[in-house]
């Protein structure tokens, strides 16, 4: 068995008297991925802040190479050889490459830094991973995502780190992207690095790690090769309970059509032409990049179509602007909760009738009698109406999204990565909501590229590839065939 | 929930410390002076501090949607210096020139706003321009020195009474700022107050909910000059025509909108709060002088209170918020 | 900017292009200069008048100086994601320090300067610990120290206090050819910061923390030390130039400082500049083409005896123009 780098022992934290970590053990061991599971809220970001010298733990011990060490701030845990990307990455997008990799760690030649050797060295860690495409010297603004990631990588390989800890690194990735990490990982890993991998996502798990721990409400459960663990143990696992009936079942015969396109497009997106009907849900699907947010921004009035035909319930509309959209009875939950869904130093209160007082006129925006009503049909979870949601979990946060959506009634919903970031559980609660609502009359668009969860919950999936949709597949398509469409190698029945 | 049944004044985070500062001082006035020892004495504070609690919640508005106005103190003495000109000391150009003046405050506000929102120029450089354009422009129009005089009927809302029963004489300058205040807390409650905080907070939340945050903010900076135009009215007609009458109010007033604990930045802060700070500020100067404080030293004490309510407000809510964890967290319905 | 419209731009902008040249804030603030200058030289030449002649020269130059010192300084606190409107009365403060001190006797010149220094670096190391421990937004607690200061200035002085012995003010008035000695001076301070800024790590760290301050904790940068590091560096700047006014009046001036509207003028000429008022981007040659542009401005509005009035009202509108334009070409953020 290889060699251990680092362990932790019995680690315990509190905030203010509300224990957040309660004794977890965690050995990391040259050339190992060790993913790290649990529902949101179970600790592990905590857990991955004791290690990278945010957090000091209340009690337990941190050894490293059989040393007990102490960190008092992010620069001892670096020192020590410890890396974290964590899950927003943590680059200067107006600075090079190159000082983003030394940043905090600059080489000082005769009072200068040395800016020579950062670029020298920094191309001999991209050319050591096999991403000679970078340029040390180019702005990170001008790097797609997935070659930001690469930079965070070289990052942590510059400080000699010994212990990698990732926290949801493919969250920001298209798919292909994905691929080109889980090599990148596996290399690292085969050079003797110690990774900690954390992952909401069953199958990227399977697919890198070799051993699973699972906390639970800050506790440890469980630890074992991931060879002996099946996907159904792990989720017992983490959530203290089978999750047999994760999708809801699908409802009956869909009614009349709610929003059509007919070649439509513009400079994203081309010959669109689909149908959505009331109560049914269709599923986008197709690689980051594909349109498939463009089609819900184009139709929402962000960038509107400029080509073809949009019908609202048969009639043909003009959607200029996202005010107009509202007005016609469509809500959009966005792929991105903060940037995009929720004020959050406001109140729950006042997120929920935010569309309705920001798009609606006179007595309509200021009605809140049925707040009461409306919160509670989402189910959230909060102290009270006047609780600010950024205090609130990803899962109660995005129930505050779907509600403000519902105080304006609309009848076509369109959610683009509703739940990203959010735990099996709250998982489940947004799937059976927005069955109920297909099941009352809204016709639903959804997209997502956590495919399971599309071809779980689509009654029908378009697929997207460069643009244009690929090709259309039944309910319970299979992941191939999905995917066959999206790279565009297959060929599925035309809608 | 049963906030129907059980209504009570519900206060913002951060409104309470002010309040309790501006109650302290309310009572140390009572025993520093005898002035204050009846109601007289106390309306006589409010109608002096009038003209910043305007300017406060003007100020209140763009800094809770996210902005700065640092144009307001210029403004103002360009009002007043305009208005002694336009008057001339005959009442009869009073009406006009009011109805000019304030048409004046609207318009450097729009300009104000529509470069922020259009041009995309921070607000703090968009009013530090304005700042600059209105303090020269206005001496190059007066050559260097206010020229003209007020008249009697324009300086009655600034320093005249109006008889009430019960309450006896009431300044002016108190129903008007009644009035105002009123009508901000009714403003802020309402939608288009609660969606004006939540742009400071998430512009692009508003603007994909559907809302118009251009027009929202250029709101908030027209509101702002056109209470900026009524404070100088006020002021004018208190202290009369000065070129000096508005220098430093801006800076006056935004230290009084983070006394009363709205964040810098938007997104949080209640109007009654920023009043409220104003007034605290008003009644701190007024202690000060009858406890035999140098007027030179007003500054100082300002900054130091200044730095102090921000510093209390970046660890206070801190700790507000971390005590609040620990109750447990009950099913909203 | 809506992220909205940002995710479009920044699509737009990936799409292949060949090094061309650019437009960056810097260039586009000296070609400005340059066009103000041939305009002001051909509108001084209609009135029948020289703008660059040795007089002209010296004029415009012997106006950046100070400006461009407390710009310089300003630069630095702007870069890290800070900024500093305690400098104005700053400068009064330490040009009556030095004038006091040095009570016309030469011997005391060098103990003024060293006072001078360490009085002005205790107020950037006061604003400095407001900001990180006190965790006071740079904007109020700089507003707060310069109200401390001004109520010290008011409460002890009403004019100009002190002198300076006739052997300093060669510092204010000494040229070489038509350039001054302050001026020169001057631009080897700007040169020391920009190397400062562009070759050591601190200067590195100060990007770093404007640019995006929890990126460069989690990096191991000492955030609190960058920040307290600018804002001393900062008055420092803003105590030479007091000392500066000291030589050229002869004597202390507690508002000299305030007269002039250093605080808002210095960020005016570092927002000229092309440095970005959030931090993280810009630097101290684009301040110095800033600096030169306003006090170029000042000078052909004086050879052209325009009402002075006019050139705040022109000094205003270059601004707002000025960023506006650079908000159009970077598709940059709001950021107050």
């Amino acid at each position: 068995m290889s060699e251990v780098v680092a362990r932790l022992d019995g680690i315990t934290k509190s905030f203010l008297g509300v224990p957040v970590l309660r004794g977890v053990d965690l050995e990391l061991r040259a050339g190992e991925v060790h993913a790290l599971m649990g529902e949101n809220g179970a600790g592990k970001s905590t857990l991955l802040k004791v290690l990278a010298g945010v957090h000091r733990p209340d009690s337990g011990r941190i050894l490293l190479g059989g040393n007990e060490v102490s960190f008092a701030t992010p620069r001892d845990a670096q020192a020590a050889g410890i890396a974290i990307i964590h899950q927003e990455l943590n680059l200067l997008p107006h600075r090079t490459v190159a000082e983003n990799v030394f940043l905090g760690r600059e080489p000082v030649r005769r009072g200068q830094v040395d800016r020579r050797a950062m670029v020298a060295e920094t191309r001999r860690l991209l050319d050591w991973l096999g991403e000679d495409g970078i340029d040390p010297e180019a702005g990170v603004v001008r790097l797609p995502v997935a070659q930001r990631q690469v930079v965070e990588i070289v990052k942590a390989l510059s400080a000699d780190a010994r212990v990698l800890a990732m926290d949801e690194p493919t969250a920001a990735l298209a798919d292909h992207e994905v691929e080109l990490l889980y090599d990148l990982v596996a290399r690292l890993r085969d050079r003797g690095m110690a990774i900690l991998y954390v992952s909401h996502r069953m199958r990227e798990v399977f697919d890198l790690s070799q051993r699973i721990t699972v906390l639970k409400d800050g506790a440890f459960v469980t630890c074992s090769p991931t060879e002996e663990l099946t996907s159904d143990q792990l989720v017992r696992h983490m959530v203290g309970r089978p999750l047999d009936a994760l999708y809801p079942e699908r409802p009956t015969e869909p009614g009349e059509v709610r929003i059509s396109l007919r070649d439509a497009g513009n400079d994203r997106v081309r010959d669109l032409t689909f149908d959505v009907r009331a109560g049914e849900i269709v599923g986008l699907a197709g690689l980051q990049g594909s349109g498939r947010s463009a089609i819900a921004r184009a139709i929402w009035g962000v960038e509107p179509f400029t080509a073809g035909v949009l019908e609202r319930d048969g009639e043909p509309v003009r959607i200029p602007n996202p005010r107009t959209a509202v007005r016609k009875g469509i809500g959009y939950v966005t792929e991105d909760r903060k940037g995009e869904g929720l004020a959050l130093r406001q109140s729950v209160r006042d997120n929920a009738l935010l569309v309705r007082r920001a798009a609606l006129r006179g007595q309509a925006a200021r009605r809140a009698s049925d707040l009461a009503a409306l919160l509670k049909s989402v189910n959230v979870v909060a102290q009270g109406p006047h609780q600010e949601v950024r205090y609130l979990s990803g899962g109660n946060q995005q129930k505050v999204v779907l509600g403000k959506w519902l105080a304006v009634r609309p009848n076509v919903l369109i959610v683009d990565e509703p739940t990203r970031g959010i735990d099996v559980g709250a998982k489940q609660a947004v799937y059976q909501l927005l069955r109920d609502l297909a099941a009352d009359g809204m016709a639903i668009l959804m997209i997502s590229s956590e495919l399971p969860e599309l071809i779980g919950m689509s009654d029908r999936i378009l697929v997207m590839h460069e643009g244009a949709i690929a090709g259309a597949l039944p309910a319970g398509a299979s992941e191939e065939a999905v995917m066959g469409l999206a790279t565009g190698h297959g060929i599925g029945e035309v809608a | 929930m049963n906030s129907r049944l059980k209504w009570r004044p519900r206060l913002t985070d951060g409104t309470a410390p002010v309040l309790v500062v501006l109650a302290v001082l309310l009572v140390a006035l009572a025993f520093a002076g005898p002035a204050y020892s009846e109601p007289a004495g106390y309306l006589a504070l409010l109608k002096r501090a009038a003209p910043l609690v305007i300017l406060a919640i003007g100020q209140y508005l763009v800094i809770v949607s996210g902005g700065f106005d640092l144009s307001v103190g210029s403004l103002v003495t360009a009002e007043v210096v305009i208005a002694a000109r336009l008057i001339n000391g005959d009442d009869g150009n009073t009406v006009w020139v009011v109805a000019l003046l304030l048409g004046f405050g609207v318009l450097v506000g729009l300009v104000n706003g529509l470069i922020t929102t259009r041009l995309l120029v921070p607000s703090f450089i968009v009013t530090l321009g304005m700042l600059l354009v209105l303090d020269g422009a206005v001496f190059l129009w007066t050559g260097g020195a206010p020229r003209g005089a007020l008249s009697e009927s324009f300086r009655v809302p600034g320093r005249g009474s109006l008889e009430i029963p019960v309450l006896g004489q009431v300044p002016w300058s108190v129903l008007i700022l009644l009035v105002v205040l009123v009508g901000a807390v009714l403003f802020m409650r309402g939608g288009t107050g609660r969606t004006l905080i939540a742009v400071g907070d998430n512009e692009n939340a508003v603007r994909l909910a559907g809302g118009r945050v251009d027009r929202l903010r250029l709101l908030a900076f027209v509101s702002s000059g056109l209470l900026a135009a009524l404070a100088a009215i006020l002021l004018a007609g208190f202290a009369g025509v000065s070129a000096q009458v508005g220098r430093g109010l801006e800076f006056r007033a935004i230290t009084a909108v983070v006394l009363g604990g709205v964040l810098l930045g938007g997104g949080r802060g209640s109007v009654v709060a920023a009043a409220a700070g104003a007034l605290s500020l008003e009644a701190l100067f007024s202690l000060l002088k009858l406890v035999g404080v140098s007027g030179a030293l007003e500054s100082a004490v300002q900054g130091v209170i200044i730095i102090a309510a921000v510093a209390y407000a970046a660890h206070g809510a801190g700790l507000r918020q971390k005590l609040r964890i620990r109750k447990p967290a009950p099913a909203l319905p | 900017m809506s992220v909205v419209q940002e995710k479009v731009s920044v699509v737009r902008r990936a799409a292949p292009q060949g090094r061309r040249f650019v437009l960056t804030p810097t260039v586009t603030v000296y070609l400005a200069l340059v066009a103000l200058l041939v305009v002001g030289s051909v509108l001084v030449g209609l009135k029948g008048g020289v703008l660059l002649d040795e007089g002209g020269i010296l004029n415009i130059l012997t106006r950046s100086t100070v400006l461009g010192l407390v710009a310089v300084g300003q630069t630095m606190a702007i870069v890290t994601g800070s900024l500093d409107l305690s400098v104005a009365y700053l400068i009064g403060l330490c040009s009556l320090v030095a004038a006091e001190t040095m009570a016309g006797d030469t011997s005391m010149i060098a103990p003024a300067v060293v006072l001078v220094l360490v009085v002005a670096a205790s107020v950037g190391l006061v604003n400095g610990l407001v900001i990180t421990v006190l965790k006071a937004n740079a904007f109020i607690a700089t507003l707060g120290v310069a109200l401390i200061l001004r109520g010290y200035l008011e409460h002890n002085y009403t004019g100009p206090a002190g002198s300076v012995p006739r052997a300093f003010q060669h510092l204010g008035y000494d040229r070489i050819g038509p350039i001054p000695a302050a001026t020169l001076l001057m631009l080897l301070i700007a040169a020391g910061v920009w190397w400062y800024l562009r070759r050591t790590r601190t200067g590195y760290h100060m990007y770093a923390v404007g640019g995006d301050i929890e990126v460069a904790r989690l990096s191991g940068v000492r955030t609190s030390r960058t920040i307290v590091t600018a804002h001393v560096l900062c008055s420092l700047m803003a105590g030479l130039a007091g000392i500066f006014l000291a030589s050229r009046l002869g004597s202390g001036a507690p508002y000299v400082g305030m007269d002039a509207g250093y605080d808002l003028e210095s960020i005016a000429a570092v927002v000229l500049g092309g440095t970005v008022l959030a931090g993280g981007r810009g630097g101290v040659v684009g301040t110095i083409g800033g600096v030169l542009i306003l006090s170029t401005l000042d000078t052909v509005f004086d050879d052209l005896a325009v009402d002075p009035f006019f050139k705040n009202v022109v000094r205003g509108v270059v601004l707002i123009i000025a960023v506006a334009l650079y908000a159009r070409s970077k598709g940059n953020g709001r950021t107050s």
